[in-house]
């Protein structure tokens, strides 16, 4: 089998079955999941071993633990999925418009982004969340917030990367090409940069898709993130931590899910950088 | 060299048997090539790219590039086969006995360390030489090689020399272990012909002072003459032909031979080309162009007529490129006029309308960089057509087939990517899409000067033709005298930014010379074995 006319390695076909497997679980949550993802057990209590009728146990308030990482699988892939997307498109037009736009608008944005750059990133979606997400929470709901400020805040990453890759090309001679055309800045944009930027920026797109996965659960595993009962991954690792030292292994199971995706993830990624470095036919030296 | 000499049992250094190499795709790039090198020769290896020169020239030292492997045949330096040996003999081999010198000195150096530490890295890496003695045979070197102040040139950086002195730096840098063999890639090919000249006459007098075996690549015949004691015609990895180096020149006995001859020996003739309109369609008058503060173009004044071809010529770094780029706009000009068809064109590209745009159309050097890679034929030569005329999908689409066939190019060419087509077909699909625009001038900055030699040919035929069809014109600038000779009608001499002489072709290489023009004409290797020393005598003299 062949996708986008290459075909997959031995580990790219593991880093897809894994990634496919999570977007199903995900996708399909309330039919493969035995049991709502808020319902507690009372008479099963908290951190109870695995079973057969609960695979994984259940965690601190006696909720199946296999229900809530099946959910979990939805909320964090679909947050994290979202929020790249999002901080791409910011980061890619953004990028671009600096390199073609001129010396102005380059100074302008780079600098705006190197000030973005400055603030750590957790502490800054800290303030911002906690400044305004209650401000706007009521408007369009706390995860858009959310997603929406990790989106701006990752998008000066994707900024600096884009840029970087159009620099390189918007001095080749097909895009001066293009201007001795008379062709206008958004054009050159989309028709001459932007399908040569691209293979380079998917699997940056990847790796800052782990990134934002790690980072919701990071800002869920210190209140701001995703809040309950809603499940996600970073959160549940959160919400049973406690129960390592009673020797549960609740919090393993989430955990567990963040490694496999997160590997899953860069095996694909691996595997389509390594597409990028290979010599196409044309340029290959004889 | 007395020590390497002693070792030796014969003459012969180098003799390969049967090489095949083959890319990792199992095309085979050397198929079964065999050669003997004695001490003291020169083997020629020409061809055009694809040939495998350079993969042989590697497989000598039983090294293959990425995705390439050598897959039969034998290597024996000294009688010792490399191929046999284990990593760590092979590499105790290489730059020992046999050395390697790249087309590009400026990519082989390391920027962040001065030139004599890197030539002295590696006899003192194989522990041939104590760091002092090392240092003295480099010093021998650079003053065989002639380089300006030998004591001192060490001490600079790469970028701080010259092309040519950076290529002769390397030359001293393959022979620091004084190997027995030197494999020599294209080492002028990036230089320009003046320099080419001096870095020639140095390795020649280099080979024969230490009686070193070297395997010469190029793909220019004229220079291979200046050098070798035989020659090896390669095509597709196959040997051609093989023959002392007089014999190719004069008496080739394989068709493929024959071509490459003609075709170079052609180069050397004037040709006569039709009459020309009078009108101007550019007319330039003492135009200064300027980089921040460095002057590029200085008083520069040229016309060029309708349907007339006129040349530029100089070397790198004389402005000819510059030229052109004022002329389009992209360089700013600070005083002059570029007049086109009697209307002034603004300096500034911004400022010019889309009809001045179309009207002046560009051919880049390198085609690869020139089309985008993920566009498609149909996109990069329609494009023109949509934006300039406003035509519809199906006009834009005759148009294109119609625009393919006129560059010789098959009409089911349209719906492949750029990347899919050879160096020669995307430059065809350059002067297309110039061709979209209907242009009155065409700007070459030579377009055929990184395609092989029967490539470029084939280019130069199609804009002859096109320009007797449509009448367009051509500003033409180009390093290369012999495709001058064969195109413009009227040629113009650059050197650093300021046109030293300009006329009608026939009378730029008519005596009497500028004296800039008559040593640049001078300077361009002919096909003939004593041409070199000839030109070397007469400067002494001179």
């Amino acid at each position: 089998m062949r996708i986008f006319g290459h075909k997959p390695t031995i580990t790219a076909w593991i880093g897809i079955v894994i990634v496919a497997g999570f977007l199903v679980i995900g996708i399909f949550a309330p039919w493969i999941a035995p049991y709502p993802e808020d319902r507690t057990f009372d008479d099963v209590g908290s951190y109870a071993p695995p079973s057969a009728t609960m695979w994984l146990g259940t965690d601190q308030i006696g909720r199946d633990l296999l229900s809530r990482v099946i959910y979990g699988a939805r909320t964090t892939i679909g947050i994290a999925f979202l929020t790249t997307v999002l901080s791409f498109a910011i980061g890619i037009v953004t990028g671009l418009w600096a390199v073609v736009g001129g010396k102005i608008v380059d100074q302008i944005l780079s600098r705006l982004v190197d000030v973005m750059l400055s603030i750590p990133l957790l502490i800054f979606a800290l303030i911002v969340l906690s400044l305004f997400g209650s401000l706007f929470q009521s408007v369009i709901g706390s995860l858009t917030v959310l997603i929406c400020v990790i989106a701006v805040l990752d998008s000066t990453r994707v900024f600096r990367l884009s840029r970087s890759v159009a620099m390189n090309i918007v001095v080749l001679e097909y895009v001066e090409a293009a201007r001795l055309r008379g062709e206008g800045t958004w054009w050159i944009i989309r028709r001459e940069i932007l399908p040569n930027a691209l293979p380079p920026m998917i699997s940056e797109f990847g790796l800052r898709f782990c990134f934002n996965f790690l980072f919701v659960a990071a800002l869920s595993f210190l209140g701001l993130g995703v809040q309950p009962p809603l499940a996600d991954w970073g959160g549940m690792v959160k919400e049973n931590a406690k129960a390592l030292g009673v020797g549960g292994m609740a919090p393993l199971w989430p955990a567990a899910a963040i490694a496999l995706m997160t590997i899953g993830v860069n095996l694909i990624v691996d595997w389509i950088l390594s597409i990028n470095a290979r010599p196409s036919g044309a340029s290959a030296e004889m | 060299m007395a020590e390497g000499a002693s070792k030796a049992t014969t003459d012969q250094v180098l003799k390969i048997t049967d090489l095949r190499i083959e890319s990792i795709h199992g095309l085979v790039l050397v198929d079964n090539v065999s050669l003997e090198l004695k001490r003291g020769e020169v083997l020629g290896l020409i061809g055009e790219s694809g040939a495998g020169k350079s993969t042989i020239g590697l497989g000598a030292m039983a090294y293959s590039r990425g995705g390439c492997r050598i897959t039969g045949g034998k290597v024996e330096i000294d009688g010792v086969s490399i191929r046999d040996l284990s990593a760590e003999g092979r590499r105790e081999m290489r730059g020992r006995r046999i050395a390697y010198i790249a087309q590009s000195a400026a990519a082989s150096f390391n920027p962040a360390h001065k030139i004599i530490d890197q030539v002295i890295e590696m006899p003192v890496k194989h522990g041939i030489m104590s760091k002092t003695e090392a240092k003295a045979w480099a010093l021998e070197l650079f003053r065989a090689l002639d380089l300006p102040k030998p004591e001192i040139f060490g001490e600079r950086y790469p970028h701080q020399v010259s092309g040519g002195q950076l290529q002769r730096a390397m030359t001293a840098m393959a022979m620091s272990c004084r190997p027995d063999i030197m494999v020599f890639d294209e080492p002028t090919t990036a230089l320009d012909v003046t320099t080419q000249i001096e870095v020639l006459a140095l390795i020649k007098k280099l080979i024969h002072e230490y009686n070193t075996a070297a395997l010469y690549i190029t793909h220019d015949l004229a220079v291979v003459a200046q050098v070798s004691d035989r020659i090896m015609v390669l095509r597709h990895g196959k040997m051609v032909e093989l023959g002392d180096t007089k014999q190719i020149l004069g008496a080739p006995r394989t068709d493929y031979a024959r071509a490459l001859v003609s075709e170079r020996k052609e180069a050397d003739h004037l040709s006569q080309l039709p009459k020309v309109d009078t009108a101007h369609v550019l007319e330039v008058t003492n135009a200064v162009g300027v980089y921040e503060t460095f002057v590029a173009v200085n008083n520069v004044s040229i016309h060029v007529a309708k349907s007339e071809t006129v040349a530029v010529v100089g070397e790198s770094g004389s402005g000819k490129s510059s030229l052109a780029r004022l002329i389009l706009g992209l360089l700013p000009r600070r005083s002059g006029s570029v007049k086109f068809n009697g209307k002034e064109l603004p300096p500034a590209l911004k400022e010019r309308s889309k009809d001045d745009l179309r009207r002046i159309q560009f051919i880049y050097q390198q085609p690869d960089v020139a089309l985008n890679p993920r566009q498609t034929i149909a996109e990069i030569i329609g494009r023109p057509v949509q934006l300039y005329f406003g035509r519809s999908p199906a006009e834009v689409k005759r148009r294109v087939a119609e625009l393919l066939v006129e560059v010789g190019l098959p009409e089911d060419y349209a719906g492949r990517l750029s990347t899919a087509l050879s160096g020669g077909q995307k430059q065809r699909v350059s002067i297309a899409r110039a061709l979209a625009a209907e242009p009155d001038l065409i700007i070459c900055d030579e377009p055929t000067s990184a395609l092989d030699q029967l490539v470029a040919d084939g280019v130069l035929k199609l804009l002859k033709k096109l320009q007797d069809e449509l009448g367009v014109a051509y500003l033409f600038i180009t390093h290369d005298l012999g495709i001058v000779r064969r195109i413009a009608h009227r040629t113009a001499v650059m050197l650093k930014g300021e046109i030293v002489a300009q006329g009608p072709t026939a009378q730029i290489f008519n005596p009497p010379f500028h004296p800039y023009t008559e040593r640049l004409i001078s300077s361009v290797p002919e096909m003939r074995t004593e041409w070199l020393d000839e030109v070397l005598a007469k400067r002494r003299v001179g």
